[in-house]
């Protein structure tokens, strides 16, 4: 058995106020590929900055065969032969692919011009690796290049810089199943080359395929190490560690399901086509679908903020047509962006501000903003104490509090509009496990208080255990219906448009 | 995916820095020219300081909500030249040509924001370029040469002072003017679901877009708020200074500044009307102390471009540290 | 998960950006030969008057090439039009009339354009000030200096160095030939140095750009100092054409606004990342026709800064109207 390339031991990291490491070890060889599982929060993410000197642990040693390295910045453990592929990417959409491959490093003639000649040709040769190599040309512009070709691109780019560690974070969240097939092509390639891989990702069926060991983090801890891959069921119970019934809320009872709130017929526009969709007072509906399926752009089109161009949408009984945010607010309908930061919060304001953002947003202008018509700084803070939002005062600036206390504080702003249907967008994403729970019981009390519930996830045990019917979407259509207890198998193979067998 | 931002946040100073700096200049002035402590020291002080304070009240809403306004100083060119055009030495028509000047400063404003808006051109260029065309339009009204008088009844504001008041003596009508704009912009800024809104559409505009608020119509009537700030500016410092066609030349710029050394946040999200005046104030001081020890005018540029790069950089620095 | 990620990818094909500057010059030429057929006024369409359409913008295009660099790493600059004035004045005080002083006092003008260059890119890059604020600053710091100096035209050019603006080579003015050739070497830069790529990469995405290991505040600064160092030359030329450097001649020329709007108009984004200099060229010849038009049809000089106020916002509208993002 080869030597370790990567070997992290004892690793901890600590932010303000949360301890996102503690202890942790972990080492890839050369020539496996290494899947790291965990729920989103569990510290992956950390872990695999702290490997590639974006942040520094608080204790703890990586070591690079065999010798300790201390990366404190990325272009130090890219050096010295470790790239880490992010999910955002971090390809110039301007810039050829050849461009995009040698950035930083091109090539020179003598005269210390670049070599756009040699630089072509080495794409040329990295790209023979992969199968995608005859789609791409190295002169086309990334920005006009399908997300899986972009990905590819972004593999290219790793292997050309000779990295012997090549780090993929959650790479199929945008792919279909032709795709997915192509990447791990690619990676049975790069392991046969003797790199070694690690692989993050919460899909079972990916780490059947591709891994030949599997660690699973929980909470900043090393939670189990599997030199071999085992059944999925030992994954998830390492990756959940406690009893599941009890981490969601218990699904809707028939009793609690009432008349339709909102009802989609033949709805579409230039993203999405024939929508037919119903949510009931009372019941949480899931919708399901890998990147760019289109679940956002339906949230969208009903919130009035890319609005459908045909088709009939009905709320609560009456026949509507919003063409922006403001007119499905007054309609009745709420959404919490799936990016808190850049799309919810207004992050200098204080944590009152944020609660009560919407209803000013409806007062006349000129009115005092200590009430209005919906709400005023005393039912707000009641309401904010209610949801047990955990902030040293109300008139705190937001972005001191974490995201479980932020996320609730948005779901204050909308409470006080009492919306009829409330349109969740990764509710939990970057919200630590503790909170997790929070959230999944205060979606499942707005329930019952008789809102009907639109949650978009990519989280799939998340969509299965928190909603009572899940829908999944695909190429901009709802392809498949689930009631409540689907496997992610079921739901992932809708998804990715694969009919039948499976793989 | 750890939630880095727990911390429990260190508490900044309670006082603007912007009080302390006022405070310091405001003691070397003294020490400089001790009769600054009589009414007619300060009163003449604050007098001239009021066109500039009124000016960054109205700039520090533009600026919370994330633009610029740079057409604020040809505004106050064509509001001085306009009226003097418009009045033609009729005492009778102040009445009319006064509040004409104010709905053309809101009209500019207008203008102004729905470019922003609508037309998608960033506040600086499309206030830059409103800024040509005013003092184009400042030059083709007056065709070069602008007349040199104003009535008597349109100079009231900006001149006269309300004499036999009881402890200083004497008020000059534009100290009340100031007093009364910046107080009702404070109020609108810090008490009102508009100022609310205006910090919310500069820290995040998608945000406050997807919470329901209406960000055009917030954006467009903080424009129209700065606007109606450079006309009344205008008619003050028509009542104290000539007419000409460079009457209002550089004014937004020290209003940026002035807004700035309050700690009004570039591109938005945070900004105060009383510190803006503290600003104002500030900027003024210097600029008396800088008379005081007999520099020229030119140099009163130099120190101003200097204290505009430093206050932002000292805000940036200060952004850093405390984690923002 | 953002709105944006969940949208589709842009598709290949036909790219309204690429072509924008093309369709818009070709359309202000239209407009120019109309008008001047229409006024009855064929004079105008001459080759030699074409030329001297062009020798009317060379200053503006000097001063635009450099401007489209540092709008290419996502600054701005906004200090060109006192520097500009600034170095005239320095250039026409330095010669005074004598020819031996040409070379010091175009050393001279080169060495205060670095300088400035080197101080913009250093506050913004170095102290992170918005670049807006930091060129304002620096405008008004130059134009203080200035004024502290000089109130009306300050020394002479000698009449060799005013063989810069006004010396033909054949058929085409001396100033003309520089500008190409000043464009082709910016071009040549930005297409085939390491420099020019890392400017690229630095204004699409400065984080992507650290993480390949480009010293991002390096390239700032130099593209910078590039765009100082353009106006100074753009400063020497109208020294040259004035034969007297006064402190005015840059904001009376509102080349900060024009650059810019030449800069936007030729299809390089504010945001950066996306352009070149040939859009920019193209951007030039769209603003000097539109300015013949002027003349032809004898528009007043007052009534000519309104609209050319209204132009510009209009032209950097031509291209953001399209957007959806929302700007403050």
């Amino acid at each position: 058995m080869t030597d370790p390339v990567i070997e992290m031991q004892g690793i901890t990291k600590s932010f303000p106020g949360v301890r996102a490491l503690s202890g942790v070890s972990f080492g890839v060889r050369p020539g496996e590929v290494q899947a790291l599982v965990g729920e989103n929060g569990a510290g992956k993410s950390t872990l695999i900055k702290i490997l590639s000197g974006v942040y520094q642990a608080d204790a703890g040693e990586v070591r690079m065969n065999g010798e300790a390295v201390h990366f404190v910045h990325p272009v130090e453990s890219l050096r010295a032969g470790i790239a880490v592929i992010y999910q955002e990417f971090s390809l110039l959409p301007e810039r050829t692919v050849a461009q995009n491959l040698f950035l930083g490093r091109e090539p020179r003639t003598r005269f210390g011009l670049i070599d756009s000649a040699k630089m072509r040709a080495d794409t040329r040769e990295v790209l023979a690796l992969f199968a995608a190599a005859g789609r791409i040309d190295p002169d086309r512009t990334v920005g006009e290049l399908d997300v899986a070709t972009q990905q590819v691109v972004e593999i290219a780019k790793a292997v050309s810089t000779g990295a012997r560690v090549v780090v993929m974070d959650e790479p199929t969240a945008a792919l279909n199943e032709a795709e997915c097939e192509e990447l791990f092509a690619t990676v049975d390639t790069l392991r046969a080359r003797g790199v070694a891989i690690i692989y993050i990702t919460h899909r079972m069926r990916e780490i059947t395929r591709l891994a030949d060991r599997v660690t699973v983090l929980k909470d900043g801890e090393v939670a189990a190490r599997f030199d071999e891959v085992p059944a999925p069921d030992a994954i998830v119970r390492a990756m959940v560690g406690r009893d599941i019934a009890d981490f969601y809320a218990p699904p809707a009872t028939p009793e609690e399901i009432g008349d339709p709130v909102l009802t989609v017929r033949g709805a579409g526009n230039a993203m999405l086509h024939q929508i037919d969709l119903d949510v009931r007072a009372g019941e949480i509906v899931g919708l399901a679908g890998i990147q760019g399926a289109g679940r956002v752009a339906l949230a969208m089109a009903l919130f009035g903020e890319t609005p459908f161009e045909h088709g009939q949408v009905t709320l609560n009984g009456e026949r509507v047509s919003f063409q922006t945010p403001r007119s499905a607010i007054l309609g009745g309908i709420g959404l919490l962006p799936g990016d808190r930061k850049s799309e919810g919060l207004v992050l200098m304001q204080s944590v009152r501000d944020n609660g009560m953002l919407t209803s000013r947003a409806f007062a006349p202008l000129w009115s005092s903003d200590r009430r209005n018509a919906f709400t005023d700084r005393a039912r707000m803070d009641a309401l904010l104490d209610h949801m047990e939002i955990r902030a040293a005062s109300y008139d705190q600036d937001i972005r001191a509090l974490s995201g479980g206390n932020q996320q609730k504080a948005i779901v204050a702003r909308w409470l006080s509009m009492r919306p009829k249907l409330l349109i969740f967008i990764e509710p939990t994403r970057g919200i630590d496990v503790n909170s997790k729970a929070g959230i999944y019981h205060l979606m499942r009390d707005l329930a019952r208080e008789g809102a009907g519930i639109l949650m978009i996830s990519s989280d799939l045990p998340e969509v299965i255990g928190a909603a009572d019917r899940v829908l999944v979407m695909q190429e901009g259509r709802i392809a498949a219906e689930f009631p409540h207890g689907a496997t992610e198998q079921d739901i992932m193979h809708a998804a990715t448009g694969e009919t039948g067998v499976a793989a | 995916m750890s939630d880095s931002a727990t911390a429990p946040k260190r508490r900044l100073p309670q006082i603007n820095p912007v009080w302390v700096l006022l405070t310091v200049l405001v003691v070397a002035i003294i020490f400089m020219n001790p009769r600054f402590i009589e009414p007619t020291g300060y009163m003449n002080f604050l007098k001239r300081a009021a066109p500039l304070a009124i000016l960054a009240a109205g700039q520090v809403y533009v600026i919370t909500s994330g633009g610029f306004d740079l057409s604020v100083g040809s505004l106050i060119t064509l509001v001085v030249v306009g009226s003097s055009m418009l009045t033609n030495n009729d005492p009778t028509a102040t009445y009319w040509v006064i509040p004409l000047m104010l709905a053309m400063g809101l009209g500019v404003g207008a203008v102004n924001g729905l470019v922003v808006c609508f037309l998608r051109v960033p506040s600086l260029i499309a206030t830059l370029g409103m800024m040509i065309t005013l003092n184009g339009l400042a030059f083709l009204w007056s065709g070069g040469a602008p007349r040199g008088y104003l009535p008597d009844t349109f100079r009231f504001f900006g001149r006269e002072l309300i004499r036999d008041v009881p402890l200083v003596r004497f008020i000059p009508v534009s100290v009340i003017v100031l007093v009364v704009v910046v107080g009702l912009l404070a109020w609108l800024m810090h008490r009102t679901n508009l100022g609310r809104q205006v910090h919310a559409i500069g820290d995040n505009p998608v945000a406050a877009r997807l919470a329901g608020v209406a960000v055009n119509r917030v954006r467009i009537t903080a424009f129209m708020l700065s606007g109606l700030s450079a006309a009344i500016a205008g008619i003050l410092l028509g009542g104290f200074a000539g007419v000409s066609t460079d009457v209002g030349s550089g004014y937004e710029l020290q209003a940026i500044t002035a807004a700035v050394l309050g700690g009004a946040q570039l591109l938005g999200g945070r900004g105060s009307v009383p510190a803006a005046l503290g600003g104002a104030l500030a900027l003024t001081a210097i600029f008396t102390l800088l008379n005081f020890l007999g520099l020229p005018q030119p140099v009163r540029q130099v120190v101003q471009g200097l204290i505009l790069i430093a206050a932002v950089a000292f805000a940036m620095h200060r952004r850093r540290q405390t984690g923002t | 998960m953002s709105i944006a990620e969940d949208t589709p990818r842009r598709k290949a094909g036909f790219r309204f950006e690429r072509w924008a500057p093309l369709i818009l010059l070709g359309g202000a030429l239209a407009i120019y030969v109309v008008v001047a057929l229409v006024t009855g006024q064929a004079q105008y369409l001459t080759f030699d008057n074409l030329i001297a359409i062009l020798g009317r913008s060379i200053a503006l295009g000097i001063t635009a090439i450099g401007q489209t660099f540092v709008i290419l790493v996502a600054s701005i600059d906004l200090s060109v039009a006192s520097l500009i004035s600034a170095t005239a004045v320095l250039a026409s005080v330095v010669m005074d009339g004598s020819p031996a002083m040409i070379l010091p006092a175009i050393l001279a003008a080169i060495a205060l354009g670095g300088l400035v260059g080197l101080t913009n890119g250093l506050v913004v890059s170095g102290l992170k000030v918005n670049p807006l604020i930091a060129t304002l600053g620096m405008s008004l710091i130059i134009q203080g200096c200035l004024s502290a100096f000089v109130s009306n035209f300050a020394g002479e050019v000698p009449a060799a160095f005013q063989m810069f603006a006004y010396g033909e080579l054949g058929p085409f003015p001396v100033a003309l030939l520089f500008l190409g050739l000043l464009a082709v070497m910016a071009w040549a830069v930005l297409r085939f140095t390491k420099f020019g790529s890392d400017i690229y990469a630095v204004g699409g995405n400065e984080e992507a750009a650290r993480f390949a290991g480009i010293k991002t505040g390096r390239v700032v600064i130099l593209s910078h100092v590039i765009c100082s160092i353009c106006a100074s030359i753009a400063g020497l030329y109208l020294a040259s054409r004035l034969r007297s450097g006064a402190p005015w001649i840059g904001s009376d020329g509102v080349y900060d606004l024009e650059s810019i709007a030449v800069v936007v108009i030729g299809g390089t984004v504010l945001a950066g990342g996306r352009g070149g200099v040939w859009g920019t060229m193209a951007g030039m010849l769209i603003f000097s026709l539109i300015d013949s038009v002027f003349n032809i049809a004898g528009v007043d000089s007052f009534a000519k800064q309104v609209l050319r106020g209204i132009i510009i916002v209009a032209a950097v509208a031509f291209y953001a109207i399209r957007s959806k993002r929302i700007v403050a």
